[in-house]
């Protein structure tokens, strides 16, 4: 039988499948544990509605926590509040930028700027100026942006704020 | 109110963002240049989850014990309840960005409408959803002043589309009796207050990329009434062919 924290610690260790540098709990994707005598329940709420990473992460939270000695294990999908970039955790921000991915910016910062023709300035994950174009709003994920830094001429992707 | 109508209401939900997806799906490999190849693939995989919510949330409320999969696999294209412009074929890249420009215009209002929804699945679905229609929105409307306000040929090009489009958008504003029931149940939104929502959105794009508004015509597709045109069987003839050549297939 595993306690709450238990289930924490080991969910720590969760990577995103289309992030690996960074866990679940990182991502703030984690919004709940509950345990009860043998049950774990497990409540996330995905980042975006078509995210394909979804149904993986819930078996690959089912496989962690069975390994950890958990039999009872349920994962619920809980879509309100909605999933935001603004739960990305410090931690998980520290290790986008370590893995060449610009983090976030606060949605609170996005709600200033006009609707169109908006490109935020991310600064460059490796060498952190703050002077980058837009190639692409969509990038190898729905998560992602790709961008190319113009002080070291480095493409980089970006974490679109949500 | 009849839960007739809410379950009525929720499957068109669902059945625009499935048939747009499926639609946006078929530029997969052939889009203009890599940027919008990601878009338009990314726009689809968000309108394909958003109609997996709806749908599985519209075989609760029916409790048939129909899941996702046996609405959208299964159901013939009388039985679907989508617009009539998401069916449309997707015509070169200008048609494609111009009518994703007047749906998610559209979506916007509607999902921000339904936040408030009684139905609180329908209120997270919406609140979830609007996050990504803002994003589509702005991302076609970047395109639709590109193209509108570009070259001789991107600027007939743009037009033509948007007068071809246009008189589809009438639909989005017919209200039937299951609009009007289910904004008076507080579990839907009625048409009007969306239509002056869309409008503001729709009309100042249009002037900065220097397209014409189209006049008015009586026509009125019924697509959401389940008659459609006769595009809807052929993308669900591909849609649906594994299910029906094989049933009960999963992997």
């Amino acid at each position: 039988m595993l306690i709450e924290a238990q289930v924490w610690e080991v969910l720590l260790q969760v990577p995103d499948p289309e992030l690996p540098a960074v866990s679940i709990c990182d991502l703030g994707i984690v919004r709940d544990v509950r345990c009860a005598s043998e049950a774990v329940t497990v409540v996330i709420t995905p980042t975006y509605s078509g995210c394909p990473a979804t149904e993986m992460i819930e078996s690959a939270i089912r496989e962690a926590l069975e390994r950890a000695g958990a039999c009872d294990v349920t994962v619920e999908i809980r879509l309100s509040p909605t999933w935001t970039s603004d739960w990305i955790t410090t931690a998980g921000h520290a290790k986008l930028r370590a893995h060449g991915i610009a983090p976030p910016q606060s949605t609170a910062s996005m709600q200033a700027h006009p609707i169109r023709f908006f490109t935020p300035s991310p600064s460059c994950p490796r060498c952190a100026a703050r002077a980058a174009t837009r190639l692409s709003e969509f990038g190898s994920t729905a998560c992602k942006a790709l961008y190319r830094c113009e002080a070291c001429r480095e493409p980089f992707e970006y974490f679109k704020p949500i | 109110m009849s839960s007739a109508a809410h379950l009525e209401y929720v499957l068109r939900l669902a059945d625009n963002a499935l048939i747009l997806g499926q639609r946006l799906s078929e530029w997969t490999g052939h889009a203009p240049v890599l940027e919008e190849e990601l878009a338009l693939a990314n726009m689809a995989l968000d309108l394909i989850g958003q109609s997996r919510l709806l749908l599985s949330h519209a075989g609760r409320l029916e409790g048939a014990g129909r899941d996702e999969d046996h609405l959208a696999f299964l159901r013939t294209d009388q039985q679907y309840r989508n617009l009539t412009l998401v069916e449309l074929p997707n015509g070169d890249f200008g048609r494609t960005v111009v009518r994703n420009f007047l749906f998610s215009a559209f979506q916007e209002p509607l999902w921000e409408a339904l936040r408030s929804s009684l139905d609180a699945d329908l209120a997270a679905i919406a609140e979830k959803s609007l996050k990504e229609a803002r994003y589509h929105a702005r991302h076609s409307a970047e395109w639709v002043v590109r193209l509108g306000d570009g070259t001789d040929e991107s600027h007939a090009r743009s037009q033509s589309a948007l007068d071809y489009l246009w008189p589809y958008t009438t639909e989005f504003f017919t209200e039937d009796s299951v609009d009007t029931e289910v904004a008076a149940a507080g579990l839907g939104v009625g048409c009007a207050a969306l239509r002056l929502r869309w409008e503001a959105a729709v009309h100042p794009v249009l002037m900065e990329a220097t397209l014409a508004v189209p006049a008015p015509t009586a026509f009125r597709s019924r697509g959401k009434i389940g008659t459609h045109s006769e595009h809807l069987g052929h993308i669900l003839a591909e849609m649906q062919h594994l299910q029906r050549a094989h049933p009960g297939a999963h992997w």
